[in-house]
């Protein structure tokens, strides 16, 4: 049959659509997927995802699908550029890369010579810290960190101080074993795509889903059971949960008696040095009871039977208890109860009961087995591997809480007391975790640590396990710019990237000369109290006319905010066109079965003078003559940069950046003799490469013996030793006897009071700081959410995610608002202690009467990511950042601390409180605070069409 | 829906250019218009310049005018095509009845009505392309198309007694049909916004979204944050209060000046005869671009269900 | 021909899950990067990087809240042309150029014959039709006519876009008119209704309906062990405690 009227689809179903198809890495976000590009004619006409690959097994998300976009998009930067007008006035001209390269070098060796300390280096939400990290040690400053301070720091902190693992990217639930699911404040996460595709699994399974979220959107759409709660009280509900668990008898003993701390034996003697602290033999051991013998014991034996509770004297006649005992005596005060957490959190008492009970049903009664022998560490053989099939996962909802250390930590406890952690169907660790808890990696920067000309003896991010690890000086002053790691944040396993700018302007802890930041916008939504961060930027010493922060380095690969704010900026390429390495020294991409690593690799060319940043830093070590990238002769020892890099470095003999293809012929994966031709064999392999862990490793991992050995031979793990999961933290106490005046190295008067109530051993609630400031004025609690279909702020300058996020609202609940005297779409003040900000506003059903939400870094400052200057980003789009104080209020003596978790130091978003009030009829229609436009970049797009 | 200029201009200045040819051609065949030179070239040029530019209003409106001529092909199923064949093919007859006329002042009964006719079906297919639209409850009525024909003949006639008046044919006649015709659209527009004032929404966004079972629907999150080109083609609304003053608009400035400017060229003085008929074209002219205008704003669209509308 | 087909040999359409899709977008940007170079290339955006962006997208994702306060549900909806099987946007079309395929029921619009007249997009009772408005054609959904057929793709790969991209598995694609197809019979088990259908077009894609929520059940509990001493909880379970470890 002729039908004419129908198009001829034939070209179009049987000529390619594509001349080659190239797989590569994902960057519209930090899941890292695995993507093809489709390249038609030299461009890229589309990209799906990879099958093959363990993180996304070939689905994509609605950035990674808008990534042509990305790639395309006019605020790309072109060329290095060299302010010439006012700091933030974004006036610039365009300079040659020798020249930017050799201005760097002359600004980072000045102070290199004189004190290595002056140089701050942050990076970001970096992939590459591997190198940005040993780069900044051969330089030898200690301020160096990435972003995870003012990300999620208390989880992984929370995490890796209890068992070892994490939840963020670094651990996840056992997808297809799980029979009940709990989700924390989880908006989107890193895991992306693999949390969608889980809940796809968990749905189709008919898997319950408990969503606890003051919101309901996205992930907490589909759940079901959603659980309202008021932010920053999660830790209160979990405790209720154990609380629960406890009281009904639903715990798993077995577990803890093998697994955890439970059975050690804490030290009873109020006064001592020692008091709280676990009691130890000759060798350092931790000792328990054992009721078979009635002798104090060894913990790490078998054929114990340790004690649970009792009080039992020990070789010194002292009195010591087993850490159960004060677990139990903690959770099961009526300060836990559910009544008391109604009371704080909104959540029924009667629900809390019967989440535990569901939670119990699941762990205990519908128990998995799986038919897998494996041997513990302690040479036991078990015949099958028994599952707790209870998954959960957390995020930023319960770290962006100054509470956020110790509410992860009562999540940790509630997922230990079901015995759920690394068994079938429970939490799982992702390689190269677990790590004994806490890791064993210590950073520098301690006073001497310190020299001109010399690296950094290690370091700058670690794990302090007691007073003497914190990097501060005799009188206990910090050593870092970010005051990291000392009695104001010392847990800060990631630094705290959100005090860099405003402790350098006001030079405390001591000013600098050089800010390096590397794809952070600092200058816009990754700060607090924008107005004062940005007024720090271009603050000047009265005296010398200098800039406060003197010089400014940045990389960006796009016109941002922060670019205005910057001396010197290399611009970096997009992700389609560099050599990138997903590391399994970094944040790698494992799955719980398979540790994986990743590449990116060119798939198209630059079409601008951009170069990629790893490049860039590595050339500037060269100038530098920095150790480990320059030979004796002081040549390159990567000539070939990056992917040179990425092939040859070793950290310890056999060990590199990928750990997959290693070996002469690639064959060895983990440790091997380098591998010429290892990116050739990511390449061909899709980019990417897995290696399967036997089924017999596959769980226990805390405690597997074939895993742990297997670890330590491919360099995971320092030593083949179990991992006990510490419910009682005995590095907390250390910090909190240093508090009480032991030990030599002990905080600063001022500092006392907070680390004896922080540092508590046993997780513990307690409001959040701002919450507990600003009661009564400010009734509500103000959050943000990541939308899904945009990263950041970097989304925004896409075409197609602009149209789907192009401005902001102000959620409400309607009822609330209705007090308030607010109606759907009004325009509204939202006032906090430290400003206001003017939004509209959006009624909703599904948020927490307290709360009111918007999503995260919509508001854009005009001018900037090549939009034009009525972009609705700047007109109709707001951030609640300029709400947010960095700083707390004055403590006795005019002591600011950071707005942080005292802790971690994590950053305390969402702690913040706010009331909302209607907008004037003639205030209606535009978002304020409005900034000055930043003067076109020189970069972006109206420049272009003014060319 | 949104009002497009386009088609307002389209389909009011066809409609009268269709109305003027109607009563061209059957007052020719009645007597009541001498088959004269002048007349017809005015008479016709005025018809036919009216229905081509609406036309070329309506093809501009097009996103490719360029392939205008394909719609001529579905005229089996789509009262668009229906409207394009009939409108040019009105031409045939309409153009040999205009050449006849201004050429040889002759006049072929049959070739007149046929014309008459086929501008008549014309002014129905541009009726039913509205009134067959299902999604919109405001033009799916019974009302729709027979508006469009009396509108078309009511705006005609005004148009053919000014013409008359013009060369000085003026009779009783033309001015009772115009004004006949007039009241008869008032009368049919008012049943009309009776019609849909009182119609019943037939259809839910709880019925659009499924959701009906779990509660009210209430959009939370729209697709994007601008509007798209279904919001901006289908979104328009207008305020209740505001069409309310649009539709005494409509009946004023489109029906009762226009019968009162008629009834004044009743008058036996050539002044007011003038004066009036013109006065009643203007008014007219402006009236029936409000009601055009207001035929579209005050259409629903049921795909706005999805986009906050409760019922449609 | 504008005619609709009498039957067609197959129904192709969609069977989207409300009940797990979260509104990422996926569907709805895949779809926009697939076929801005395919069958209904371009799909133009008005001033992209200005104030007021908007472009033609084939698939949208909206977001509805039903019921009210802690009962009610939030509803990611993505939507797009359901392919019905008596849809007017066919029979208005003045040239043709909307068709629906007899072999498959797909409904297209060919972008060498339309002129832009949008009277489809007035008939379609589901805002499915995309004006796109640098192109001047008529643009919509095509279920990926050029993908789910094309031979230069792996099998796998012959799903429509946004199918290939959803990462929560929330949308199927499939023979609807096939009652022993995966999409019907997963229709069949969820409850899967059609959108509007007291307006007669009839659509072929299909939604699976957001499941009921399970907040009120408490699950069987076995009974906890026999109470064994008397006092404060702490001692009852250390208590309990002692007896398990000893067993
Ligand atoms: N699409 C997209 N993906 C991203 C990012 C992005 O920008 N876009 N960013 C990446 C980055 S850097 C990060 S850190 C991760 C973060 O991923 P998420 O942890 O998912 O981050 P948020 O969007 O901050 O989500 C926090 C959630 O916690 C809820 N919440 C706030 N306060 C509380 C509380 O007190 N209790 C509970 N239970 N919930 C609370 C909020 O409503 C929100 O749903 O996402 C990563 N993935
Ligand atoms: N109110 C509020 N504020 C928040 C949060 C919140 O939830 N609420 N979340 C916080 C959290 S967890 C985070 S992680 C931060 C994130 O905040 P940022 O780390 O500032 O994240 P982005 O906005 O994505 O900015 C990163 C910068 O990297 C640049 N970039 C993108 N790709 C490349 C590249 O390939 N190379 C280079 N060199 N640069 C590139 C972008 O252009 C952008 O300028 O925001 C924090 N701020
Ligand atoms: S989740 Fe999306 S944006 Fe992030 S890496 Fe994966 S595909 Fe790319
Ligand atoms: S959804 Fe609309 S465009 Fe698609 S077939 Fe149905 S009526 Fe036509
Ligand atoms: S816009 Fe195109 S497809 Fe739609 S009715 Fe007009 S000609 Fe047909
Ligand atoms: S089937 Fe193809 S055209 Fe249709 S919505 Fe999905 S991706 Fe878009
Ligand atoms: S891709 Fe899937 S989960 Fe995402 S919005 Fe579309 S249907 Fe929903
Ligand atoms: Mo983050």
């Amino acid at each position: 049959m002729s039908r004419p009227h129908e198009p001829d689809l034939a070209p179009l179903l049987s000529v390619p659509s594509a001349d080659e198809i190239k797989t590569t890495t994902c960057y519209m976000c930090a899941c890292r997927c695995g993507i093809r590009v489709h390249l038609k004619d030299g461009k890229v006409r589309y990209i799906d995802g990879n099958r093959d690959h363990p993180v996304n097994k070939g689905v994509l998300c609605g950035k990674g699908s808008a990534g042509i976009m990305q790639h395309y998009a006019p605020s790309r930067l072109k060329a290095p550029l060299l302010r010439v007008g006012p700091r933030g006035s974004g006036e610039f001209k365009e300079i040659s890369w020798e020249e930017a390269l050799q201005t760097a070098s002359t600004w980072l060796g000045d102070v290199r010579r004189k004190d290595p300390k002056k140089l701050a280096f942050f990076t970001g939400r970096d992939q590459s810290q591997s190198l940005t990290g040993w780069w900044a040690m051969q330089f030898g400053t200690p301020n160096y960190a990435a972003h995870g301070g003012f990300c999620s720091v208390n989880m992984a902190a929370a995490g890796l101080y209890t068992f070892g693992g994490s939840f963020w990217e670094f651990g996840e639930t056992d997808w297809d074993h799980t029979r009940y699911f709990m989700l924390f404040g989880v908006a989107e996460d890193h895991a992306s795509n693999p949390l969608k595709i889980a809940l796809g699994k968990l749905k189709k399974r008919g898997v319950k889903v408990v969503s606890v979220n003051p919101v309901r959107t996205g992930y907490n759409a589909i759940a079901d059971e959603w659980i309202g709660i008021k932010p920053g009280t999660d830790g209160l509900f979990a405790a209720a949960l154990v609380h629960e668990l406890l009281r009904t008898q639903k715990i798993d003993l077995d577990y803890l008696a093998r697994y955890t701390n439970a059975p050690w034996l804490v030290i009873r003697d109020a006064g001592a040095e020692d008091d709280g602290l676990i009691a130890r033999d000759a060798d350092g051991k931790p000792l328990c009871f054992d009721t078979k013998t009635g002798k104090v014991t060894n913990a790490i034996a078998t054929d114990l039977v340790p004690a649970l509770s009792g009080t039992y004297k020990l070789a010194d006649k002292r009195e010591a208890v087993p850490a159960f005992q004060l677990v139990a005596e903690r959770f099961l005060s009526d300060e836990y109860s559910p009544e008391r957490a109604e009371k704080e959190s909104g959540v029924a008492a009667s629900t809390i009961r019967r989440i535990a009970r569901e939670l119990a049903h699941a762990a205990f009664e519908q128990q998995i087995t799986l038919d897998v022998p494996w041997t513990d560490m302690l040479g036991r053989r078990h015949e099958k591997m028994i599952g707790r099939p209870v998954g959960m996962h957390a995020m930023r909802g319960i770290s962006a809480h100054a509470n956020g250390f110790h509410t992860c930590r009562i999540l940790h406890v509630l997922q230990i007391v079901l015995g759920s952690i690394d068994c079938p169907g429970g939490f799982r660790y992702k390689a190269p975790y677990p790590k004994q808890t806490p890791p064993f990696l210590k950073m520098r920067g301690k006073p001497g640590d310190v020299q001109p000309m010399k690296p950094l003896p290690g370091p700058q991010l670690g794990f302090p396990t007691g007073p003497e690890d914190l990097l501060v000086d005799a009188e206990g002053r910090p050593q870092r710019i970010d005051k990291a790691f000392s009695w104001d944040a010392p847990l800060a396993a990631h630094g705290m990237m959100h005090m860099v700018i405003a402790n350098a302007a006001r030079g405390d802890p001591y000013p600098i000369d050089v800010l390096f930041m590397y794809m952070a916008n600092m200058g816009w939504n990754s700060s607090m109290n924008l107005g004062a961060t940005l007024a720090h930027l271009t603050e000047k010493d009265e005296t010398t006319g200098e800039y406060k922060i003197p010089k400014v380095i940045y990389s960006d690969a796009y016109a941002s905010e922060t670019v205005a704010y910057a001396d010197l900026v290399l611009p970096d390429t997009t992700y389609l066109e560099r050599w990138d390495c997903i590391s399994l020294l970094d944040r790698p991409i494992s799955e719980p079965d398979a540790p994986a690593d990743a590449i990116r690799h060119p798939v198209v060319k630059p079409d601008r003078d951009v170069r990629p940043f790893q490049d860039v830093l590595l050339d500037i070590g060269v100038r530098l003559g920095l150790p480990g990238m320059t030979t004796e002769t002081g040549k390159a020892k990567f000539p070939g940069g990056y992917p040179d890099y990425i092939v040859n470095h070793e950290r310890r003999p056999g060990i590199g950046p990928l750990a997959g293809f290693r070996g002469a012929n690639g064959g060895e994966f983990g440790k091997g003799a380098v591998n010429p031709r290892q990116l050739e064999h990511y390449i061909a392999n899709g980019s990417f490469h897995v290696h399967h862990l036997p089924p017999h490793m596959r769980y226990f991992r805390h405690a597997n013996r074939d895993y742990t050995e297997w670890s330590v031979d491919k360099g995971f793990r320092l030593a083949p030793t179990p991992i006990y999961f510490q419910l009682y933290s005995e590095t907390m106490q250390k910090m909190r006897l240093a508090a009480r005046g032991h030990g030599a190295v002990q905080p600063p008067e001022q500092h006392r009071k907070r680390i004896e109530a922080y540092f508590d051993p046993l997780p513990f609630w307690y409001p959040p700081f701002e919450g507990e400031m600003t009661e009564g004025d400010f009734p509500l609690h103000a959050i943000t959410q990541r939308p899904m279909a945009m990263y950041h702020s970097w989304g925004s300058q896409n075409s197609w995610l602009r149209q789907i996020h192009g401005s902001n609202r102000l959620y409400m609940n309607r009822a609330r608002a209705a007090q308030f005297g607010i109606a759907d779409d009004d325009w509204v003040w939202i006032t906090s202690a430290i400003g206001r900000v003017k939004a509209q506003v959006k009624l909703m059903e599904g948020v927490n009467a307290d709360t009111v939400w918007t999503w995260n870094a919509i508001g854009k400052r005009a001018g900037a990511w090549g939009l034009d200057t009525d972009a609705p980003e700047a007109t109709r789009g707001f951030l609640l950042n300029h709400l947010i104080t960095e700083l707390l209020p004055e403590q006795r003596g005019g002591y600011r601390f950071s707005n942080s978790d005292p802790v971690t130091g994590q950053a305390a978003w969402y702690d913040l409180k706010v009331r909302v009030e209607k907008a004037a009829a003639e205030e209606a229609g535009e978002t304020s605070p409005r900034f000055e436009p930043i003067i076109d970049v020189g970069v972006g797009r109206r420049s272009e069409a003014a060319e | 829906m949104h009002p497009a200029y386009s088609v307002i201009l389209f389909t009011t200045a066809s409609g009268a250019g269709y109305g003027l040819l109607v009563w061209l051609a059957l007052g020719a065949v009645v007597g009541l218009v001498p088959v004269e030179r002048w007349l017809g070239i005015v008479g016709f040029g005025a018809a036919l310049g009216l229905i081509t530019a609406g036309l070329l209003s309506s093809t501009a409106h097009l996103g490719r005018p360029e392939r205008a001529w394909r719609a001529f092909s579905q005229w089996r199923t789509s009262w668009l095509s229906r409207e394009g064949v009939l409108a040019v093919a009105t031409y045939i007859p309409a153009g040999l009845l205009a050449l006849l006329w201004v050429l040889y002042e002759r006049l072929v009964t049959p070739l007149a009505l046929l014309a008459a006719l086929c501008a008549v079906a014309t002014l129905y297919t541009t009726g039913m392309i509205y009134a067959s639209l299902r999604t919109i409850r405001h033009w799916y009525q019974p009302l729709t198309a027979p508006l469009y024909i009396v509108l078309g003949l009511a705006s005609g006639a005004v148009l053919f007694n000014a013409l008359l008046h013009l060369f000085g044919q003026a009779s009783a006649f033309p001015a009772w049909l115009a004004m006949a015709l007039l009241a008869l659209g008032a009368m049919l527009k008012v049943s009309y916004w009776q019609g849909i004032d009182t119609g019943e929404k037939r259809y839910t966004a709880e019925m659009a979204t499924g959701l009906g079972y779990l509660g009210k629907v209430r959009p939370l999150e729209p697709p994007h944050t601008q509007p798209n080109f279904v919001m901006r083609e289908m979104g328009y609304t207008i305020a209740r209060k505001h069409a309310d003053k649009l539709r005494t608009l409509v009946l004023v400035l489109a029906f009762a000046a226009p019968i009162a400017a008629l009834l004044l060229t009743l008058i036996p003085a050539p002044v007011a005869g003038i004066a009036g008929s013109v006065l009643a074209v203007l008014a007219m002219a402006v009236g029936l671009v409000v009601e055009r205008w207001l035929f579209f704003a005050e259409a629903e669209h049921v795909s706005m269900l999805y986009y906050g509308a409760e019922a449609a | 021909m504008t005619a609709l087909p009498a039957t067609t040999a197959k129904k192709l359409g969609l069977v989207i899950d409300l009940d797990t899709c979260v509104g990422c977008q996926a569907c709805a940007t895949s779809c926009k990067e697939w076929n801005t170079q395919g069958y209904s290339a371009p799909l133009t955006d008005q001033d992209p990087y200005g104030a007021d962006p908007h472009g033609a997208w084939l698939n949208r994702v909206h977001g509805f809240e039903v019921g009210e306060g802690d009962k009610g549900r939030t509803v990611h909806f993505p939507r797009s042309c359901l392919h019905c099987e008596t849809p007017d946007c066919v029979t208005v079309c003045p040239t043709g150029a909307s068709y629906k395929r007899a072999e498959d029921g797909i409904v297209l619009v060919n972008p060498d014959t339309c002129i832009g007249c949008k009277l489809c997009s007035w008939a379609c009772a589901y805002g499915a039709r995309e004006y796109d408005y640098d192109d001047g054609v008529m643009k919509k959904c095509t279920l990926c006519v050029d993908r789910i057929y094309n031979e230069t793709f792996a099998p796998e790969d012959r799903v429509p876009a946004c199918v290939r991209a959803c990462p929560t598995g929330a949308r199927h694609f499939g023979d609807i008119g096939d009652p022993n197809s995966a999409v019907s019979q997963l229709v069949a088990e969820r409850g899967g209704f059609d959108l509007l259908p007291e307006f007669g077009y009839k659509p072929v894609n299909k939604y699976l309906p957001p499941r009921q929520r399970r907040d009120e059940v408490p699950p069987p509990v076995r009974a906890t062990e026999k109470e064994v001493a008397t006092g404060a909880a702490v001692e009852k379970l250390f208590a309990w405690v002692d007896r398990v470890m000893s067993r």
